[in-house]
């Protein structure tokens, strides 16, 4: 179970895996995410949106940037081996019907949750228009995937090196104020970029849903650590989310809670730098 | 108080010596007598500093000593007390005459879990409230401590490697489903698979146990008390899933129509978290006791060298309830460093639901109890930490439903409280996934799993037990109502 079929580096920190899981293959739906865990004794429990997924062939494919511990260590991990505990689906899936027009913003490693959202709105009768954006070329993923469902596809980059030398929310703010506006946005990236993407389309009340990536520990509603204050409210992430009305999110205390344990992550996953080099030199 | 184990062991030695060397059989006067036996038990200086078991269990001479003071009443009061009614006297009477097999072999005729029973059943409300030695002294606390008895026999059957899987009896063909594996589904499963069904267990969790394994922490009950009864369940034949969440990873109604279960029991727990909706309660620093507790036991954040999973430094940390989960909570933050931990409850003491014995501990490893008090916002500073609790004083007004009597707020007693983490221990309700995604399964207004008297729920051939049914309760209570439905499932499949 969990055996890791098929491996590929997608830019400098992003890996797309597939993995053997038939029951969450099976069950799965768009907007969806598992828990990972790769040490049952001392290993962290990190959520990670299922990007895609075969119910035939049973296996779910999980893209990811190597950002702290257990995506650096499941970054070095090769075909054949297993993932000690995965568990899903888990979370709501995503409510998708035709609208009219879907504007779908991505996020660096937020274009992954994002891309089968926008092939099922597109396959619901949508008219798409995806916006990709990140700090430089080399961290743009899933392209190609992304132009073949759009009516329209509109790429940035923060330095220019690809694409429009914008943020994504200048090109979102056109399409707002274009006529007809869209029916829907759907913003799936960094924090900063989602509370900025709720922030544009907000005078133009254009209806935003977000896909929030908090801090989870067991995933499946029991400890509140994922929980946000979405209109005044306190939610959880992991049974009542992950996606929620952007419009009402608290982003700056989403952002805080996420940044709760830097100190301590920081220091895990130096250490974990550490080993992986060491484990590298004796090879 | 600190009591010395050298000392403690001598006195009991010598009265063990004592009574042996008489010649005249002890008259219940001289039972009456004999000094109650206290808890060896880790000193309160060292403990803090770490997370092995506080109680070290019982001597040899402390067991049969203390057996001694039983009166072998006829009417047993004992047992009445008892939700799995253990024939009490016999096994005591048998530590006694220091025939410990005999003893857990008739504890283990009605208990499937001694070790963990005596180490976390509240018998101070349960067998030992009526014992009649406890009622003649006037102390509850004077009663003849049977928990103690039963965790001294459990431990010494599994030190002495005698403790083995119940046999099981030739496959049927059959098969039971049981989902969460807390003590109500290890019990399902242990007496199901007797009969020579198949079971599978499906835990959410990376590691089966419920409650055991990710919320009473190890210093009071040692993690491998909870695995030897998992790998005991292995041994039986039980199949054990983790990572599996039934109704997510497949849904309950395809266990019995697509996998061909025969029947299915839920025993998914009181998971999930009350918080009390007031200013300020998701700022960072702010927990459930239930994440606070997930964190450093099942996580394991006390070892901090190698957990990934932390809990944040603090320097004076308050926790917000009086049950036992509070008491835990606290216990563990004044092992994770914290300066000073803070208990805050709206009651007295006396109407704390924790143990006595919890409440004791707590107290000797410092815990700052604050009694007729509650917080009702937080605040926090430009990072979004907690660092301010604004507390109301209350006084006790006339009994509520539950027979306690009410909190009321005392008008403009608000005051301040320097905090930089909180961990509200109020309570869980029912963890609703099982509802929602079994529709045929009735539930009442707060949650709970429906069952009839023998424990089945609304829907063929699926039985429920343990916190689901009786919303947060026990341990002992969870495996009573598993023995209950395990024979209901028995029974059906014939
Ligand atoms: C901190 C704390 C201290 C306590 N102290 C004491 C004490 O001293 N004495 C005492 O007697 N009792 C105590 N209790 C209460 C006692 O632990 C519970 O009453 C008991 O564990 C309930 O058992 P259970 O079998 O119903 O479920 P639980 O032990 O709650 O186990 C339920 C399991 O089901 C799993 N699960 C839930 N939903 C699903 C799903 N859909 N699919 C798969 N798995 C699922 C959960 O992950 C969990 O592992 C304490 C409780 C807590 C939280
Ligand atoms: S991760 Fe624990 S409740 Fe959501």
């Amino acid at each position: 179970m969990n055996t890791i079929l098929a491996r590929e580096q997608l830019s400098e920190s992003v890996f797309k895996i597939r993995v053997e899981a038939p029951h969450i293959a099976s069950e799965r739906k768009p907007g969806q995410f598992v828990i990972v865990q790769l040490d049952t004794d001392f290993g962290e429990r990190i959520p990670l949106t299922i990007a895609d997924a075969n119910a035939d062939e049973g296996w779910i494919m999980l893209i990811f940037q190597a950002v702290g511990k257990t995506t650096h260590l499941l970054a070095e991990m090769e075909i054949g081996d297993t993932i000690a505990n995965l568990l899903g689906p888990l979370g709501q899936p995503t409510h998708i019907e035709k609208l009219g027009r879907v504007v779908c913003v991505g996020g660096g490693i937020g274009v992954a949750p994002l891309h089968p959202i926008a092939k099922g709105m597109k396959e619901a009768g949508n008219e798409v228009i995806t916006i990709i954006g990140a700090r430089s070329q080399d961290l743009i993923i899933l392209e190609d995937e992304m132009k073949a469902i759009a009516d329209a596809f509109i790429c940035c980059t923060d330095d220019g090196s690809y694409g429009r030398k914008a943020l994504v929310t200048e090109p979102l703010k056109e399409l707002c104020e274009a006529d007809p506006k869209p029916d829907l946005v759907v913003a799936i990236g960094p924090p900063i970029m989602m509370k900025f993407c709720a922030e544009t389309t907000r005078p133009y009340e254009v209806p935003t849903v977000v896909s929030l990536n908090t801090i989870m520990i067991d995933g499946t509603g029991m400890c509140g650590g994922c929980r946000v204050t979405v209109g005044g409210e306190t939610k959880f992430v992991c049974v009542d989310g992950p996606e929620f009305d952007g419009h009402a999110v608290d982003f700056d205390n989403m952002m805080q809670r996420l940044g709760a344990y830097k100190v301590q992550e920081d220091h895990d996953h130096e250490k974990c730098h550490l080993e992986i080099a060491a484990q590298k030199v004796e090879a | 108080m600190d009591l010395d184990y050298d000392q403690i062991s001598k006195e009991a030695q010598e009265a063990l010596d004592a009574v042996l060397g008489r010649e005249e059989p002890l008259k219940p006067r001289d039972r009456m007598a004999i000094p109650a036996q206290p808890m060896p038990a880790q000193p309160s200086g060292v403990r803090v500093g770490n997370m092995d078991e506080v109680a070290l269990g019982y001597t040899e001479a402390q067991a049969r000593v203390e057996a001694m003071r039983c009166l072998q009443c006829k009417n047993a009061p004992c047992i009445d007390g008892c939700p799995v009614r253990i024939d009490i006297p016999a096994f005591v009477i048998a530590c006694a005459d220091g025939d410990f097999q005999k003893a857990i072999d008739i504890i283990k005729a009605n208990s499937l879990l001694p070790a963990i029973c005596g180490r976390v059943c509240p018998q101070e409300v349960q067998c030992q409230i009526d014992c009649t030695v406890g009622r003649a002294l006037k102390d509850v606390e004077k009663s003849v401590s049977i928990g103690r008895l039963e965790r001294y026999v459990a431990d010494l059957e599994r030190a002495q490697g005698k403790a083995h899987a119940p046999a099981v009896k030739a496959e049927t063909g059959k098969k039971v489903a049981v989902i969460g594996s807390g003590p109500a589904s290890i019990t399902v499963a242990a007496d199901v698979r007797r009969e020579g069904h198949a079971v599978t267990v499906f835990e959410a969790f990376h590691k089966p146990g419920g409650v055991m394994m990710y919320g009473i922490p190890e210093f009071r009950l040692p993690k491998d008390i909870v695995q030897g009864e998992i790998d005991t369940l292995r041994e039986m034949g039980v199949e054990i899933q983790t990572n599996f969440v039934v109704g997510r990873t497949r849904r309950l109604q395809d266990l019995l129509e697509k996998d061909g279960y025969d029947a299915v029991f839920v025993g998914t727990g009181a998971g999930l978290p009350k918080f009390m909706s007031i200013p300020g309660e998701n700022l960072v620093g702010v927990y459930s006791a239930n994440e606070y507790l997930t964190r450093v036991n099942l996580m394991r954040a006390f070892d901090k060298e190698n957990a990934d999973t932390p809990v944040l430094p603090s320097r004076r940390t308050a926790v917000l309830g009086g049950g036992n989960v509070a008491m835990d909570a606290a216990r563990c933050a004044v092992r994770m460093g914290a300066a000073e931990v803070h208990l805050v409850y709206r009651r007295t003491e006396k109407e704390m639901p924790a143990r006595i014995e919890e409440i004791a501990h707590a107290k000797e490893e410092g815990v700052i109890f604050h009694t007729l008090e509650n917080g009702i916002s937080f605040r926090g500073g430009d990072d979004g930490r907690v660092h301010t609790m604004e507390c109301l004083r209350y006084e006790l007004g006339e009994p509520d439903d539950s027979g306690r009597r009410r909190p009321v707020p005392i008008k403009g007693s608000e005051f301040l409280m320097d905090v930089d983490c909180v961990i509200v221990a109020i309570g869980n309700d029912s963890n609703p996934l099982i509802k929602q995604t079994t529709p045929a399964i009735e539930t009442n207004r707060w949650g709970n799993i429906l069952v009839d008297d023998t424990g089945k729920t609304t829907m063929d051939a699926v039985y429920a037990g343990g916190d689901i049914v009786l919303g947060a309760a026990t341990v002992i209570l969870a495996m009573g109502e598993g023995r209950r439905a395990a024979a209901s499932i028995n029974a059906l499949l014939g």
